[in-house]
């Protein structure tokens, strides 16, 4: 019984619940855990997955971002108008980077230079950013014309979709900024104390604008993907993602307080939404009991958390 | 006293935490109607006691009885129930609330849940009354004095009709006058029949309060003294520590060399009069001043940390750029004052807070470099005695004096360090400690650094210093050179009132 406790409540306590947890869904749901299947959960989770590895960088320096939903839509739509218009899907594509990054620089901005809430700053950006997407489309799908923006998210690599590795190389790309880059190691300094960091000489109001310039790039990415698999531009896409990506991150340990975070736990917590998901579908479980269930799983996380903060305490 | 008047007895008081033992045997009583102090060094258990006293902790053995009834609070309500208040150093009102609101906090006057104003600020004025010092009952605590909030919080006890009252270092961040004001209030609860427990450092409060006191040394009671007649500060002193203390500062003379910090005219939004010094090579200079007096401002400005209004400062003849960043890159840091809020990255390992800023001198392409991080992060730890489990532990696990050790080193790290200016460097650090950052600061200045130190304790800066800048509300007022050091002279230029022009 102590050991289980250990075990859990442990440094690697969410991955050996995950395992666990896996290995019970594979067993129960029939399938489940089928080549076909996985390959679609991964697909399912790659928005999640891709704006979580940026997110993670925000949360441990206690910052917050609200507009990574609106952004995807706003990415995704800049893509796709840009590519028709332009009939260049690189064109197309560097619009929607280049619109993440203004959304994300301006974020930054705000609220490390002006010094304004990034609650509040990001729930003014999410409003604002969702709104150009609607005013841009006029409020309606658009289209794709250039045939080779669908192939992106088609294109099939070592029997892998692309949008998947593409998350892949994101996750294991911040798992590597936060544990072997000054940059990731300043990070986590500012969410410990932005105070004694900034006295530190660490260029606390820099670090922090390019946190969420990276993040608006990454929103970017996840964007062309998006609008690549549904085939358009969609104004109202991706809406609530913010939601999923913090809880995400937060299954995965990252404490909203700052300061501590790790990869391998924002991946566990990306894979655990897109399980629970895929799990109630092939269960035929009514859409609606899935957000019950989400909401569950982030509780129940949250106070295993607590519990290993406190295990740790007092050791 | 009559034989009803009650006495609180300690009995047999033992406390453990994981790997300490913070409390063993601790026995004593205190008669009603005195004022008791409870004095040792920091870490002698003196916080844990008031804590168990006032319901926080729970002592693992050993009894309290408040005139023959024993009893053991487990929470902080059960404690006042019992007739025991405690007022802690950091106090606990709520800023936005009016002084009334924070009086009645809990049990406001109501019916049927509205609350009643008048009987509320009617029930908080006559404690209020009770304290003196004519503090409104609708004022706003955020624009109450720290005296005047120390007053709140007793004149609470009083209004819990609290039999014994704590008052934790009460006069840490009082100015004189208003130490002047708690030590009457104090003396008119004596004469009430209340008991005071009186923890202090200062032991001047001490002698010229207390009935009698108790001395705490590791945990156990190292003196007890029934009646303060014939106790000398010597004997106190003794106790205390344990023994004799000849000369802790370790003072020795040293050459001093060329100018290397100069500062101009410099002055910032909290510090709007312009304030000049410097600092040569081999120098260690101390700043004097009461809490307040702008040292701490006065350095920030220096290191860049917070926003100049005018002014320079020169680094060997060079000005040197108005950040932290710009003053570490040409060689100046600086200690903060307020470790856990400005020095300490929290929940990072010692290791993180060593090389924070030294790592950027062996990062290639922004790439962390573990195993330089690990040798630069050991050889520290190991030169400056740095006790932690390893370099990985949590910095926030350290005690005050090794954190303070894990910010110099982070400085000494530095490879072309001129200037260290440290801001109370040994505040709520135990005695062997101050004495050996004293010789990693006097060995830098050996080695040419130009060393600024802020402290409160005139002992100190007496005892460390080559040359002392008194400040005064914002002003460098006075300076004295070693040799014609005089605790007398100092202290009369700190203190605001009437001076010679």
């Amino acid at each position: 019984m102590n050991h289980l406790r250990r075990l859990i409540l442990g440094e690697q306590g969410l991955v050996v619940l995950f395992v666990v947890a896996f290995a019970a869904v594979a067993l129960l749901v029939p399938n489940f855990f089928t080549e076909r299947n996985m390959l679609g959960l991964l697909q399912s989770v790659v928005t999640i997955g891709i704006v979580s590895g940026s997110m993670m960088l925000c949360l441990a320096s206690r910052d917050f971002d609200l507009s990574v939903g609106s952004t995807v839509a706003f990415a995704g739509m800049a893509a796709v108008m840009g590519s028709n218009m332009t009939g260049s899907v690189t064109l197309g594509v560097g619009l929607a980077l280049l619109a993440g990054l203004v959304v994300g620089t301006v974020n930054g901005v705000v609220i490390a230079r002006l010094r304004i809430n990034a609650l509040i700053a990001t729930l003014a950006t999410l409003q604002i950013v969702r709104g150009l997407a609607l005013i841009a489309s006029n409020g309606r799908a658009v289209g794709v014309n250039e045939p080779g923006f669908y192939t992106i998210a088609q294109t099939v690599v070592f029997g892998i979709p692309a949008p998947v590795w593409v998350m892949v190389v994101c996750l294991a790309a911040f798992g590597f900024v936060l544990n072997r880059t000054v940059f990731g190691r300043n990070v986590l300094a500012v969410g410990g104390n932005p105070d004694a960091t900034r006295l530190a000489g660490v260029d606390v109001v820099r670090t922090r604008i390019w946190i969420f310039a990276i993040q608006g790039v990454m929103c970017g990415i996840a964007g062309v993907l998006l609008a690549s698999r549904i085939t358009s531009g969609q104004p109202n896409a991706a809406t609530g993602l913010e939601l999923s990506v913090i809880s995400a991150c937060v299954l995965g340990g990252v404490s909203l307080a700052g300061g501590r975070a790790a990869i391998s736990g924002v991946v566990v917590g990306v894979l655990i939404l897109g399980i629970a998901e895929n799990a109630m579908n092939l269960l035929n479980i009514q859409a609606f009991y899935q957000y019950l269930v989400r909401g569950l799983i982030l509780l129940l996380a949250v106070m295993l958390d607590n519990l290993r903060s406190r295990a740790l305490r007092r050791s | 006293m009559d034989a009803a008047s009650p006495v609180l007895r300690v009995d047999n008081i033992a406390k453990g935490f994981p790997g300490v033992r913070a409390l063993k045997g601790v026995s004593f009583t205190v008669p009603a109607g005195t004022v008791h102090g409870l004095l040792g060094e920091n870490g002698a258990g003196k916080s844990t006691f008031i804590k168990i006293l006032g319901g926080d902790y729970r002592a693992d053995e050993g009894t309290i009885t408040m005139g023959g009834t024993p009893f053991s609070p487990a929470t902080v309500k059960e404690a006042m129930a019992a007739g025991i208040a405690v007022v802690h150093q950091e106090l606990q009102l709520v800023p936005e609330l009016t002084v009334g609101e924070n009086l009645t906090l809990g049990r406001f006057p109501n019916r049927g849940g509205i609350v009643s104003f008048r009987a509320l600020h009617e029930r908080a004025e006559s404690a209020l009354a009770a304290v003196g010092g004519g503090i409104g009952s609708r004022t706003k605590v955020a624009r109450l004095s720290i005296g005047q909030r120390q007053m709140v919080e007793i004149a609470k006890a009083v209004m819990e009709d609290a039999k014994v009252i704590a008052l934790d270092e009460p006069t840490s961040s009082l100015s004189a006058n208003e130490s002047d004001v708690l030590f009457r209030l104090i003396d008119s609860l004596r004469a009430r029949g209340k008991i005071i427990l009186y923890v202090s450092h200062r032991l001047d409060e001490v002698f010229r309060l207390c009935d009698g006191a108790t001395v705490l040394r590791d945990g156990h009671v190292a003196a007890h003294f029934a009646s303060m007649a014939g106790v000398t500060r010597d004997e106190i002193v003794r106790r205390m520590v344990g023994r004799e203390i000849k000369d802790i500062w370790g003072w020795r003379a040293r050459q001093l060399r060329e100018e290397v910090l100069a500062v101009r005219d410099l002055s910032g939004a909290r510090l709007p009069a312009p304030a000049s010094f410097s600092i040569a090579a081999g120098e260690i200079l101390g700043f004097f001043g009461l809490v307040g007096a702008g040292r701490s401002e006065l350095l920030r400005l220096v290191y860049g940390a917070d926003m100049r209004q005018g002014g320079t400062v020169t680094l060997a003849g060079e000005p040197v750029v108005a950040t932290p960043k710009g003053a570490i890159g040409v060689g100046l840091v600086m200690c903060p004052e307020d470790r856990k809020a400005d020095g300490i990255v929290q929940g990072r390992s010692v290791a993180e807070n060593i090389v924070i800023s030294t790592r950027r001198h062996f990062s290639r392409f922004g790439l962390i470099d573990s195993a330089r991080e690990a040798s630069v992060a050991n050889g520290f730890i190991e030169k400056l005695r740095v006790r932690t489990p390893s370099r990985k532990q949590d910095i926030v696990n350290l005690s005050g004096g090794n954190q303070q050790k894990t910010i110099l080193a982070r400085w000494l790290a530095e490879p072309a360090l001129k200037v260290l200016l440290v801001d109370e460097p040994t505040r709520g650090i135990d005695v062997g400690a101050k004495a050996e950052i004293y010789a990693i600061l006097y060995d830098l200045a050996e080695k040419g650094l130009a060393v600024g130190v802020v402290s409160s304790e005139l002992p100190e800066v007496m005892g460390i210093c080559d040359r002392i800048l008194v400040m005064r509300e914002g002003r460098v007022v006075a300076e004295f050179l070693r040799g014609s050091f005089d605790e007398h002279a100092i202290l009369a230029a700190a203190l605001p009132g009437d001076h010679d022009p």
